[in-house]
């Protein structure tokens, strides 16, 4: 296999493991909004992605670092012309993680309240605007002979884009509701469940929308066969939930997410990013690459850390593996009246 | 105002910001781990107190700390993409490493170590805490390789059909000389910051429990003596780190920039042997003194390691450089380098004056601030000196990144040709005003919210049991 193609797959590999990863913890950071119910809730919430949450944004940093380092062009062109959306998306990821850190360091309900609001917005935000981006990559958006992107900001918000935006939001709403029941003991664990189901009904219908929409674009068996994977699993997790299996449920929504996210970059292979002006302006793994001798040193040093980094990730997995109850939520000191 | 001038504004702004939480973050971290590895080795709950502590006060700037690495990753691409284009072979990889090797290490660890405290054995819990400072410090070289590359390229060939720069020989980009000396010199300086960070914090609560008579408080002094100590310590020896390096990396910059080294001084025709001027009056750049404060010698020394070193001058260089590169004006910016420099020194140097003066009011039993006017002065240090580090690490980022312009890669690159050429001065201005909008909320944000809990002082030492599954967690959000 070429080192192009082998970089094309780690790159889709490393958007496997950050959507997959993340998007239970953007689920967890919406339901803060609609699931929780009071300030313990919300804190037993927070506490279920508490080691991992930063563990998991890091694919996306190593995703943005291998695209720049394997294909700088395709680096280049998405980053500069996709500007807005990833200003947003920067703006949230801050917003986030800085109220995910900071929420529960004063006690003042106002505070919380404001962090909650960032909380909840910081993971809407990109939970759309990824699935946004990811269908403009693979539908093509206005790219010139010099690998420009010409177009604007209206032109990345097409209906299919859209209802990219809207799978992804739903979908991950889903996965981190089934996460939640999954890591969780009590009432939160029941209501998570049963907020699995209804939302995962909206999500199933968006996501087999634009499964169908992709496949029918692309034609190809392939295609068609990882969107059925996706939707049969994303079903059979709702079914798990259902039966209250939340393990199986997980295992469900995950592999939904990894499929479709394989489906998008099975669909766009060769082809990185697509002009829809014309094919031959098309960026692809070859005239996008790095030289064969710099993805010669990034495929050793992949070979041997990827393996690595899985193997302490998962088992910072298994040591957080208990369930959480709001009983094992200390209390909260009363708010201070004086500064000391 | 084109989109270059705001993109360069943006990055400048987000950088030096970043930079403010990643001195921190490395130098505190490390400490934090000495502090850990003391109470695992002692059982002394001083030190487990004091871990907790300056561990509360690390991760809330942790928290700032990632939340801006995005941004810094992101924008090469959304604002110099042709820059991107240019070097991503060669640049892109160490980047990359950076995040699989690094990233993945700190925040996996970090995880573990905050909310490990009753779920790990202590001896593996504190391994965590070590695993994720060596991972801020992996991420250290591998970023310094790629900016050392923008300072002094190598191991690379350009390819004229492609336009851009390719990678030919790895080792030499990780070996390059630049980095030898500059990724000591970072360290160094991030010491610094951590240990003045700790130093000027127990400073403030010894001046604050000086007239306690209390059991509590008497614990308490003792501890905050001891990491006054530690801090004051690691400030004097890491800023003996930063000159001996910081001499190297003069040596290497003359060699590889020479024209950086010559804006350092505003040396404008090439004298040997060349004085150094502390300081100046006159014009701002330098060229027209109307008093100076002269060293002799200073200048050939720092920058050839000979008392009586030729130093080549800006108006020479510029010569040189016209008929290497062709028309063009290769100065940088004169009154920035040249008292960006300074400053660099000047407050590196003074924070080593206050951790001796502290280091110096704890001698024997002596109580520091015994009289009024000693606690005065005391606690005016004890504000200062974690200031002063940090604005010495930005001068010298300010300094060096200055002084490559009018480059972004020295000799191949001009920064002018590196900006994205389809971002629109909208775009720019609107993340750059979005950025800074937040940036400065999320600042105040967290300067009150350190300050919230350095006053709270020490935690008690009730040391972490194994979790019998029922109780509350140790630590939860």
């Amino acid at each position: 296999m070429e080192l192009t193609t082998v970089w094309f797959l780690l790159i889709a590999g490393l958007w496997v493991g950050y959507l997959v990863l993340e998007g239970f913890d953007f689920g967890v950071g919406m339901l803060m909004g609609v699931l929780a119910r009071d300030d313990k809730e919300r804190r037993l919430l927070l506490n279920t992605i508490g080691p991992v949450w930063d563990g998991n944004e890091v694919w996306l940093v190593v995703a943005g670092g291998a695209t720049f380092a394997a294909f700088p062009e395709w680096y280049a062109t998405l980053f500069s012309g996709f500007y807005l959306p990833l200003f947003l998306i920067l703006v949230a990821l801050i917003v986030r993680a800085v109220g995910i850190e900071f929420r529960g360091k004063r006690p003042e309900p106002e505070w919380r309240r404001r962090w909650d609001v960032g909380i909840i917005a910081g993971s809407v935000v990109p939970a759309f605007l990824w699935g946004v981006a990811l269908a403009n990559i693979v539908r093509g958006v206005p790219i010139d002979a010099d690998k420009e992107f010409v177009g604007s900001l209206l032109d990345l918000l097409g209906p299919y884009a859209v209802l990219g935006g809207l799978t992804t939001t739903s979908v991950f709403l889903v996965h981190g509701a089934v996460f939640v029941s999954l890591k969780t003991e009590g009432d939160v664990r029941v209501r998570a469940r049963a907020l699995a189901m209804r939302a995962g009904v909206v999500a199933a219908a968006l996501a087999v929308a634009f499964i169908t929409w992709t496949a029918a674009d692309a034609g190809e068996a392939a295609v068609w066969g990882l969107g059925a994977l996706a939707a049969a699993a994303f079903l059979a997790g709702l079914g798990a939930t259902w039966r209250g299996r939340e393990g199986w449920a997980f295992v469900g929504t995950a592999v939904a997410i990894a499929a479709v996210t394989a489906m998008l970059f099975w669909s766009l292979f060769p082809a990185v990013m697509p002009s829809s002006l014309d094919p031959a302006w098309d960026l692809t793994t070859t005239n996008a690459a790095s030289t064969p001798y710099t993805l010669k040193i990034m495929t050793w040093v992949a070979v041997f850390f990827t393996p690595l980094v899985v193997g302490y990730q998962a088992w910072s997995y298994w040591v957080f593996r208990r369930r959480l109850g709001v009983h094992h939520i200390p209390d909260s000191p009363a708010p201070a009246t004086t500064g000391h | 105002m084109e989109a270059l001038d705001l993109a360069r504004w943006q990055f400048g702004a987000t950088t030096v910001y970043h930079y403010f939480f990643v001195p921190v973050t490395i130098g505190l971290v490390f400490l934090v781990a000495i502090l850990q590895t003391a109470w695992h080795r002692t059982g002394d709950e001083r030190y487990l107190r004091l871990t907790r502590f300056f561990g509360k006060l690390f991760l809330i700037n942790f928290a700032l700390g990632i939340a801006t690495g995005i941004v810094q990753e992101f924008q090469f691409g959304m604002n110099w993409s042709d820059y991107s284009r240019f070097v991503g072979d060669i640049f892109g990889a160490p980047l990359a490493i950076e995040g699989l090797l690094a990233f993945f290490l700190e925040s996996t660890f970090l995880g573990l170590w905050i909310f490990g405290w009753d779920r790990l054995r202590p001896a593996l819990h504190l391994a965590c805490i070590w695993i994720a400072a060596v991972g801020t410090a992996l991420s250290a070289y591998f970023i310094l390789a790629a900016n050392s590359f923008m300072q002094n390229p190598v191991g690379y060939t350009f390819d004229a059909e492609r336009g851009r720069a390719e990678l030919t020989d790895f080792m030499a980009v990780l070996t390059n000389k630049v980095v030898l000396v500059t990724f000591p010199h970072t360290m160094f300086g991030c010491f610094m910051v951590g240990g003045a960070l700790v130093a000027g914090v127990s400073m403030w609560h010894l001046l604050r429990l000086r007239d306690s008579t209390d059991d509590d408080a008497r614990l308490d002094r003792s501890a905050f003596t001891t990491a006054l100590r530690l801090g004051a310590v690691t400030v004097m020896l890491s800023g003996l780190g930063t000159i001996v390096t910081g001499d190297m990396q003069a040596k290497v910059m003359t060699e590889v920039q020479p024209m950086k080294m010559a804006a350092a001084e505003a040396l404008y025709e090439t004298t040997a042997p060349a004085p150094f001027s502390p300081f100046t009056l006159g014009t701002p750049d330098g060229s027209e003194p109307t008093f100076q404060v002269e060293v002799p010698h200073l200048l050939s020394f720092m920058a050839t390691g000979s008392w009586d070193g030729e130093v080549e001058g800006i108006n020479d260089l510029q010569e040189e450089y016209q008929q290497t590169y062709g028309p063009g004006d290769y100065r940088p910016n004169i009154p920035v380098t040249y008292w960006t420099f300074r400053w660099m020194i000047g407050a590196g140097a003074a924070a080593m004056g206050v951790a001796l003066i502290m280091l110096w009011s704890t001698r024997r039993s002596r109580r520091p601030g015994a009289t009024p006017r000693g606690a005065r002065w005391l606690g005016a240090g004890a504000i200062a000196l974690p200031l002063l580090p940090l604005a010495a690490n930005s001068f010298g980022w300010i300094f060096t990144e200055m002084g490559r312009q009018p480059w972004v890669v020295f000799g191949l690159m001009p920064t002018s040709a590196g900006v994205s050429p389809g971002t629109t001065v909208a775009e720019v201005a609107t993340s750059l005003v979005g950025f800074t909008l937040l940036y400065g909320v999320l600042a105040v944000v967290e300067v009150k919210l350190l300050l919230t809990y350095i006053r709270k002082g020490l935690p008690p030492a009730d040391p972490p049991v194994l979790h019998d599954g029922e109780s509350p967690l140790a630590f939860a959000y």
